[in-house]
């Protein structure tokens, strides 16, 4: 059960238990986090961004090559972006900040 | 392509997916006739949309079809019903009459109908536009996210950003009409044709192209008769700003859904789904229902499969509010048959 933080766009701090197996789109959406996830994580909508931590960032297993395509078409993008559907909560991720991005209306 | 701009059916559909398709089908068996409506210009949804050549393996007795064929499949299935559809426009607006309702269109067709079906997915694809302040002021006023007429592009200073297809193809095509084009990607590689990469990259260094990598869009400048700029900011650490004087930005960054008109039309609506009643996806508006991804009720699944048994649905209760007054004789489609096709 690692735990995971988000923080929201308007800077609020959401630290959860998230069951280990999902990806952190998964846990945003359990939690009704606002996030979109268009496509429910199978690559197909960049709606799922998230901004990790620096910290954290080269800890989790690099994007693959459909993940990076598919970054090239999200808003604001930082050199710590992600798609949140990408990544497996493992027990190894204990403790993880991530920051939610803005859903685009 | 159509004459006759005020139209009469019995259903109107919104969207044209899997799910609005399948919804023909069990609308004609039940000799209910319709009209379909999507933003795109062509028929299928996500499924032509975003993962046209992916093979799908949870249809029903269809072990694995790939998305597109799946839609040719379901066209020919609806082919004897003679649907109408009107592709490349938005629903933008329903009112109701004494009647029946009346469905408008983005380019200004109208439907009369008795019920709506909604199948609008994740809502009606249209470009995924970037996030910078104030771009909807400049759009058609130098922000494209299509091209139209090329001819519109001569001897002006372009700015193309974008790491796909379009892209590529577009500074290329645009490249000895344009006076200056500045290509804007944020990383070395593109997700398009090699060859066309390559030929773009020997454009570049020919003068002709200027490729601004790594940089992202960063804001806009402009009046009210136009764009005059574009603002890029550096995607590395450095963070360094650019300005382009430019006369037009060419944003490609492929398709997204929002749900768009559809929130305004007084429909119980959570995390952009329409809350229906499951075993008859009616929704809280009388004679509108709603079926597939749009649906939503506790455990929905977003899948096909599920929308499909949801068309069905919505069909047997839709054909209560189109006739009233008329039982509805249940028959298998075994002894129903089709519809006489013309030879
Ligand atoms: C990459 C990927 C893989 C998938 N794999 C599978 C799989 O293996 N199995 C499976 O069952 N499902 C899969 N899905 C999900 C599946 O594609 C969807 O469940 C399905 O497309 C839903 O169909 P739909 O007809 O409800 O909506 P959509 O396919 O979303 O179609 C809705 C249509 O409505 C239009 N629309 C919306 N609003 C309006 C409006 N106001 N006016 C006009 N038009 C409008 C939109 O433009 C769109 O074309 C996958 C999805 C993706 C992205
Ligand atoms: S949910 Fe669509 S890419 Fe992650």
């Amino acid at each position: 059960m690692p735990t995971i933080t988000f923080v929201t766009v308007d800077d609020k701090k959401i630290t959860v238990e998230a069951k280990s197996g999902l990806t952190i789109m998964e846990a945003a959406k359990e939690e009704g986090l606002p996030m979109t996830a268009a496509c429910q994580g199978s690559l197909a909508c960049a709606t799922c961004h998230i901004v990790v931590d620096e910290s954290w960032y080269d800890k989790l297993y690099p994007p693959s090559e459909e993940e990076e395509d598919l970054l090239d078409t999200a808003s604001d993008l930082t050199n710590t972006s992600r798609l949140s559907c990408q990544i497996p909560l493992t027990e190894d991720l204990e403790g993880i900040t991530v920051h939610l991005t803005p859903i685009i209306e | 392509m159509e004459e006759n701009t005020q139209n009469t059916t019995d259903v109107v559909i919104i969207g044209a997916g899997p799910v609005g398709l399948f919804t023909v089908f069990q609308l004609g068996m039940l000799k209910l006739t319709s009209h379909v409506f999507d933003t795109l210009h062509d028929i299928g949804g996500q499924c032509t949309a975003l993962y046209p050549e992916k093979p799908i393996y949870d249809i029903p007795a269809l072990p694995e079809v790939n998305a597109i064929d799946l839609i040719a499949q379901l066209q020919k299935q609806i082919a004897p019903f003679k649907p109408i559809f009107h592709l490349g426009q938005q629903v933008t607006e329903i009112t109701k009459n004494e009647k029946d309702w009346l469905i408008t269109s983005s380019t200004g067709i109208q439907v009369r109908a008795k019920a709506i079906i909604i199948a609008a997915g994740a809502g009606a694809f249209g470009p995924n536009k970037p996030a910078l302040k104030n771009i909807g002021d400049y759009e058609g006023k130098g922000v494209y996210y299509s091209v139209s007429k090329r001819e519109s592009f001569k001897d002006k200073r372009l700015v193309i950003a974008g790491g796909g297809d379009s892209a590529v193809d577009w500074a290329i095509s645009l490249a000895d009409l344009a006076e200056k084009i500045y290509v804007v990607h944020r990383r070395e590689k593109f997700r398009a044709i090699p060859e066309n990469v390559a030929q773009m990259k020997s454009l570049s260094e020919a003068g002709k192209i200027e490729l601004l990598i790594p940089y992202q869009l960063e804001s806009l400048e402009g009046d009210a008769s136009g764009l005059k700029a574009v603002n890029i900011i550096s995607f590395d650490q450095e963070k360094q700003v650019k300005r382009i004087e430019s006369d037009a930005l060419l944003s490609f960054f492929g398709l997204s859904a929002r749900l768009g008109p559809i929130a305004q039309w007084g429909l119980s609506i959570e995390n952009a789904q329409i809350n229906v009643e499951p075993t008859t996806c009616a929704t809280n508006i009388e004679g509108i229902f709603a079926v597939g991804d749009i649906a939503h009720y506790p455990h929905k699944l977003k899948l096909i499969l599920t929308g499909f048994a949801e068309a069905a649905q919505a069909a047997h209760a839709a054909y209560t509010v189109v006739h009233p007054d008329k039982a509805l004789h249940f028959q298998h489609s075994t002894s129903l048959g089709l519809p006489p096709t013309e030879a």
